[in-house]
This record gives C-alpha cells, sequence and structure tokens, in this order.
C-alpha cells in the first residue's frame, strides 16, 4: 500500500484527569471512507479534533501526507486546509450570508479572485442543493440547509480530507436524509473521509471501514459487513444491540 | 365611536384594552417632568441678569480659547463636547486593542494588558486625570528641557496640561471599555472560532474576519452607554483647569461670587446635554436591535 493519507501514532489526549484518548494507532488511506462509532465519551470527537489538530494531543503524533502535526515546522493552517471539518452544530458564521460563508476562507487563505471564489460557492451550493439561498443568512436556514452550507464552505477549499463529527445528530429526522445525501454523493466522488456517526444506513452505503471505540481506544477496526455479523468483543455486541434496537 | 371601535381590526382592539394603569406606566412622564423643568428652568433663568451673565460666560466666544490637538475650542460647551469625543475615540481604539489583548494565549500580551487595565481600574478617574496633568506632563516637559538622548523626542511628543487630560480620560476609559470588549469576544461560542480555523484561517484572520464582527455587534448597547458615561466625568478635566463647562462655571464664580447661579447654570447644561445624549444613544440601541 502507498503511504497512508492519515497516519495515528500512539495517541494520547488528557483533559486534566481525564483521558480522552488513550493510545490510538490508525492508517486511513487515499479515498478510504471511514465511520466511527462508540457510546458517548469515548473519544470520538476528540480523535478526530486530533485530526485537524484542533485540540493538541497530550503525546504522540499525527501525520497527514507524512507531514507530522506536532512539528514546529508545520504550518497550521496550511495543513488545516487541506481538512475540511463539519460540526454537529453546523457553526456557520451568523453575521454573513451563505455566499460570504463559503466564500471567506477562500478570499483570505486561498487568495482566489472574487469572480472564482463566487463562482465556486454557487457551483457547490447547486452541488448541496440549495442554490437559491446564497444571498439567505445562516438565521433563516432550516439545520439541514445550514448543515450543507457548513459542507460547502468546507468543501470550497478543496480539501483532501473531510472529517464529520455527528453532522445530523442536531437535525429534526425529516432534515438527516438530505445531508446524508450529500455526504454520499461526496463519498462517490473518492473523497477521503472520516465519519463520527451513528447512521448505520450511512455507514452500510457508503463505509470501507468502521471503527468501534471505547473508553478512548479502537477497540474493532472493520468492515460495516463484519462489524454487523461477527462482532469479535462484547462491548462491540453489546453496543450494537443498543443502537439498533 | 363604539361602533367604529368594534369595526377596527382586532389588532388594534387588543392594543386598545391596554388598561389605564398600564398606559400611565408606559408613559415616560419622568421625560415629560424633566423636559418641562428644563425649559421651565431655562425661562427663569433667562430672565435673569446673573444667569444670562453665566450662559454668556460658559457657551459663548471667545470667553476662552483653547487650542488642542490643532483644533481650536472656544467655549466652555464646546471644549466639554470635545473633551468627550476625543477621549471616547482613545478609549474605543485603545480599548478594543487592550480587550483584544486580553483574550490572548500569549502571557506577556495577556499579563500586560491586564497589568494595564487593574492599575487603572485601581486608581480613581480624577487621580488619575490629577496625576497625568500634574506629574506626567511636567515631568515629560522637563525631560525635553534637559540634554539625556530622550530629550528630543519628548520634545516633539511634548503635550500641554490640557491634551494630557483629555488623553488621560481616554486610557483611564480605556480599560473599562476593554472589559466590554472582552467580554463580548467570550460571549462568541467557542464553535466559531474553531469553524474559523478549522478552514485555515490564522487566529488573527478569524479574530477580523469572525469573532470581532460578531463581538462588536453584542457589545454596542454598552459601549454607548459608556459614551454617556464619559460626558458626565469628563467633568473631571476641569481639575487641571480644562475651560470646559464646570471650570468655566468656577472662573465665572471666582469673578463674580454669584455661586448660585454659576453653579447651577453648569448643571443645567449637563443635564440637557447627558438628556441629548441619552436620547442618541437610544436610538442607535434602537436601530441596531432592528439590523442585528
Ligand atoms: N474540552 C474538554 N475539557 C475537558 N474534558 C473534555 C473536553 N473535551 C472532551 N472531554 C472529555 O473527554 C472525553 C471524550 O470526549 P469526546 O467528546 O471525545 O467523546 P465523544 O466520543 O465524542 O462523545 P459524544 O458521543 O458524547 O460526542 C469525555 O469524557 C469528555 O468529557
Ligand atoms: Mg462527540
Amino acid at each position: 500500500m502507498s503511504e497512508p493519507i492519515i497516519k495515528i501514532v500512539d495517541l494520547h489526549k488528557h483533559y486534566g484527569h481525564v483521558k480522552a484518548l488513550r493510545g490510538v494507532n490508525l492508517e486511513i488511506q487515499k479515498g478510504q471512507v471511514v465511520v466511527i462509532i462508540g457510546p458517548s465519551g469515548s473519544g470520538k470527537s476528540t480523535l478526530l479534533r486530533c485530526i485537524n489538530h484542533l485540540e493538541k494531543p497530550t503525546s504522540g503524533h499525527v501525520y497527514i501526507h507524512g507531514v507530522d502535526l506536532e512539528s514546529k515546522r508545520t504550518n497550521i493552517n496550511q495543513m488545516r486546509a487541506e481538512i475540511g471539518m463539519v460540526f454537529q452544530q453546523f457553526n456557520l458564521f451568523p453575521h454573513l450570508t451563505v455566499l460570504e460563508n463559503i466564500t471567506l476562507a477562500q478570499r483570505v487563505v486561498r487568495k482566489r479572485g472574487k469572480e472564482e471564489r463566487e463562482r465556486i460557492a454557487r457551483e457547490l451550493l447547486a452541488r448541496v442543493g440549495i442554490p437559491e439561498k446564497a444571498d439567505a443568512y445562516p438565521g433563516q436556514l432550516s439545520g439541514g440547509q445550514q448543515q450543507r452550507v457548513a459542507i460547502a464552505r468546507a468543501l470550497a477549499m478543496n480539501p483532501q480530507i473531510m472529517l464529520f463529527d455527528e453532522p445530523t445528530s442536531a437535525l429534526d429526522p425529516e432534515m438527516i436524509k438530505e445531508v446524508l445525501d450529500v455526504m454520499l454523493d461526496l463519498a462517490r466522488t473518492g473523497m477521503t473521509m472520516v465519519c463520527v456517526t451513528h447512521e448505520m444506513g450511512f455507514a452500510k452505503a457508503a463505509a470501507n471501514r468502521i471503527i468501534f471505540m471505547d473508553e478512548g481506544q479502537i477497540v474493532e477496526d472493520t468492515t460495516p459487513y463484519d462489524l454487523y455479523n461477527n462482532p469479535k468483543s462484547e462491548r462491540t455486541k453489546l453496543f450494537l444491540s443498543k443502537i439498533l434496537h | 365611536m363604539g361602533v367604529t371601535q368594534e369595526a377596527a381590526p382586532p389588532k388594534t382592539t387588543v392594543r386598545a384594552r391596554k388598561s389605564f394603569g398600564e398606559q400611565m406606566h408606559s408613559f415616560p412622564w419622568w421625560a415629560v417632568i424633566m423636559v418641562v423643568g428644563l425649559v421651565a428652568a431655562l425661562i427663569g433663568m433667562l430672565g435673569n441678569q446673573y444667569y444670562r451673565d453665566a450662559f454668556n460666560f460658559i457657551i459663548s466666544p471667545p470667553t476662552s480659547t483653547e487650542i488642542a490637538f490643532g483644533i481650536q475650542i472656544t467655549n466652555g460647551l464646546r471644549m466639554t463636547l470635545f473633551t468627550t469625543i476625543v477621549a471616547y475615540l482613545v478609549a474605543l481604539i485603545f480599548g478594543l486593542i487592550l480587550g483584544i489583548m486580553r483574550v490572548s494565549k500569549n502571557p506577556i500580551l495577556f499579563h500586560a494588558s491586564t497589568l494595564y487595565v487593574e492599575l487603572m481600574r485601581g486608581v480613581p478617574m480624577l487621580v488619575l486625570i490629577i496625576w497625568i496633568g500634574f506629574v506626567v506632563v511636567p515631568a515629560w516637559r522637563q525631560v525635553g528641557e534637559g540634554t539625556s538622548w530622550l530629550a528630543p523626542i519628548a520634545r516633539r511628543t511634548a503635550i500641554t496640561g490640557v491634551q494630557g487630560a483629555i488623553l488621560g480620560l481616554g486610557f483611564g476609559y480605556a480599560a473599562y471599555l476593554a472589559e466590554v470588549y472582552r467580554a463580548g469576544i467570550e460571549s462568541i461560542h467557542r464553535g466559531q472560532m474553531e469553524a474559523a480555523r478549522s478552514l485555515g484561517m490564522s487566529y488573527a484572520q478569524a479574530m477580523r474576519y469572525v469573532i470581532l464582527p460578531q463581538a462588536i455587534r453584542r457589545v454596542v448597547p454598552p459601549l454607548a452607554n459608556d459614551l454617556v458615561a464619559l460626558l458626565k466625568d469628563s467633568a473631571l478635566v476641569s481639575v487641571v483647569a480644562v475651560p470646559e463647562i464646570l471650570q468655566m462655571a468656577r472662573l465665572f464664580v471666582s469673578r463674580t461670587f454669584r455661586a448660585f447661579e454659576g453653579y447651577n447654570t453648569a448643571a443645567f447644561l449637563y443635564l440637557v446635554l447627558t438628556l441629548l445624549f441619552i436620547i442618541i444613544v437610544r436610538m442607535i440601541e434602537r436601530r441596531w436591535h432592528a439590523s442585528v
């Protein structure tokens, strides 16, 4: 196999005496779609946030394309521009229109001209199915629409990796599908994706790998098929029985 | 009458049903009483020669002319307004810088700004102004007259006591506004900073384009209230003989021994100015709430 796009080596993250991550090792190849599941507090968000260095690990290393995020010589802003992130609470910029949300980082980080960045923004809005909302403010959109804008905002940077932290958990049931459809579509284009989600339909349809985390460790790293049909650990079985009802 | 009321759309009827007591309470009686009182006071005062003299002395040119920051200010009223506006601008800008430093993770910026804020808030404004007017300004002038290597710089940056007092008021208020800005910045959900950083923006870019525009919008009402407070505190600069309303009133009294008329006139002028400022501030706030 070629060099992994994400390589995580013996990652630990402590918050005071809380050990959120306890020695995580993980390699993700370009184009893989990885779903992470696990009980609340198992460290899923923490792991995701270490991948784009929103959290600084207590020890261990994260390599993106072989570049160590911990190294002093690494330009972290440059690395982050290559890693899109979608949050549970959308985190759109409420003082900016949808178009401005999608063009801001293109302007100040990518230094793209006005025409180019607006063309890209409108293309992405069409791709996520809300081209007519360019001039609306986030507060005027439904949750599903906001999350699709957030995905478009991340994609506008032409990232090589997309991280999703429970992108549908804050949504009303009828809006979950519209966001998952956008994510499925993205998976088909060959985007490398790491998604914390308990949407099993999405995992089955899109994921190459599914990772079960518990107490800051990776308990199981397998295919969705194997996870359901022959989970190895008791913890996995217990958790699956809870979420699959 | 009853017929037309019944014919009116329900919304109007509902509003008309507000009880008499409620109407009495929501009507700004206090403002009416104040305005009527002020107008009556003005009429009464203008009928009296001493009051006319006091007014003349404080608000008509050219009882005083003072040049501050290259601008000639020709009477006490204008000096009060000038002091307020210059000090407020200084406080707005320097306070913003301090407020940003107060939320910085850089220990030098954080502790330097915290030291400044706590020092300024730990000294009464009156003492601060006296200290700048009677200690800092003269000391700096002396440095300029000396022969040390600082002398040329001190000569170029020498300021008058009046300028020093106005700047002192501004730098003192900056400490208070810094805390307003800091609270505004901290009130923005941390997800905003994280989203901006996750897109590759630097901390400074995230501040500039994402956090501050939202934070400043939030603190417009408290900042506007501090403008009114600053207007009243501008009277403090009279202690170093800045010829503003209170100082001119004191001069008037010392010349005419008419304390009653002199200080009544000063109080009257402050009240009118404060009222005007409050009205302007309320208008700004209402506009702001409508636009946010
Ligand atoms: N900023 C923080 N400060 C202190 N403790 C934290 C912080 N962030 C996370 N933790 C703790 O670290 C542990 C792992 O949290 P994390 O958010 O990664 O879990 P999670 O698997 O994403 O859970 P959930 O499904 O509830 O989102 C938890 O015990 C949590 O309380
Ligand atoms: Mg989480």
